[in-house]
């Protein structure tokens, strides 16, 4: 439900990153997408045309790459998947902690700019 | 010339600065802020006024309703029992934000106020993810939801301070295993405060009235 905003804000940090190194154009973005993070890939991508239309990110190709959940027990520091057993699946223990599948973050985008010498 | 330009920022970047905003003036008013959260129709309004009826001798307190639809019902309750109250209409978005919040903030009489509770939108995913800025977020869950809902939305009891549990009074009716409920809690999130209560009867809501004045207090 909330992925034009995100869409939007993923937009708004390219285009300042790529604005920095002098960009002429934004060819492909890499973004890091945690199993936890409530985020449709999909949905993403969706409205990821119709944002970016008109900028120097049109057109642009996104890559995301998706981290497992994953759980460690307290305990025995046994590691596990959250689907698997929310308790720790080897000693039942209910002390477990987050490890992975939280993140959410543009990791980089890749750009074309202009070769030196050939600027106005 | 094709360049790879290394970002690593969160995209959430610029919800979670303005909430850290929000945090800073609440802080700076002496307000604490609580964010409440739940599925639609496990309480949460009812729970307000329950701890408005309970604090209202030692507190001000003051509501921001967050609701999908442009309705002032939430709202309407809380300003009928004399408290300050703000609707935000979201427009369809499923959680509030920290921008909403703000613009709460800036039409409530903060310095005539102690206590800030914020009625997210009832949903168990989105708000989770969307930090506004208060002191300490809650869920307020209920018997007739069902005993699996820590299983099947984790995120959102993993962040909490507290959990409400409503509605004690319709467990003779409801098949409602209290243990399993428990352990999902527990493993998601061991620190978390359990407050099993009705607002119904008002059993149990004395403990939930003391914890929130010792958070008051530091």
């Amino acid at each position: 439900m909330h992925e034009l905003m995100v869409t939007e804000n993923i937009l708004e940090i390219a285009m300042r990153y790529a604005t920095d190194t002098k960009a002429t154009r934004i060819t492909d973005l890499y973004l890091v997408i945690g199993e936890l993070a409530s985020i449709v890939d999909d949905s993403v991508q969706f409205y990821w045309d119709f944002v970016s239309e008109g900028t120097m990110a049109a057109g642009a190709t996104l890559h995301f790459r998706r981290v497992p959940a994953q759980m460690q027990c307290q305990v025995c520091q046994h590691t596990y998947s959250p689907g698997e057993s929310l308790p720790c699946p080897a000693c039942a223990s209910t002390h477990s902690r987050v490890i992975a599948g939280e993140e959410f973050f543009l990791e980089a985008i890749d750009v074309d700019q202009e070769p030196i010498g050939e600027s106005k | 010339m094709k360049q790879r330009v290394p970002i690593v920022e969160n995209i959430l970047n610029a919800n979670d600065e303005l909430a850290a905003k929000n945090q800073a003036l609440l802080d700076e008013k002496g307000i604490l802020g609580i964010n409440v959260l739940a599925s639609p129709g496990s309480g949460k309004t009812s729970v307000i006024l329950r701890t408005i009826g309970l604090l209202q001798d030692q507190l001000k307190i003051g509501v921001i309703e967050g609701d999908t639809a442009p309705v002032t019902i939430d709202a309407d309750k809380i300003t009928a029992v004399g408290m300050p109250a703000v609707q935000i209409n979201t427009g369809g978005n499923c959680h509030l934000d920290a921008v909403q919040v703000a613009s709460g903030l800036h039409n409530l009489p903060l310095d005539e106020i102690d206590l800030l509770i914020v009625e997210n939108v009832g949903n168990l995913i989105c708000p989770a993810s969307f930090k506004l800025g208060t002191h300490f977020n809650i869920v307020i869950a209920s018997v007739p939801e069902g005993d699996d809902k820590p299983y099947k939305y984790p995120n959102i009891y993993r962040g909490i301070d507290a959990l409400i549990l409503n509605k004690m009074d319709l467990l003779p009716y409801i098949d409602f295993d209290l243990d399993y409920f428990m352990a999902g809690i527990t493993t998601l999130n061991p620190q978390a405060k359990i407050f099993p209560l009705s607002c119904k009867t008002g059993e149990g809501t004395e403990a939930w009235r003391d914890w929130l004045l010792t958070r008051l207090k530091r």
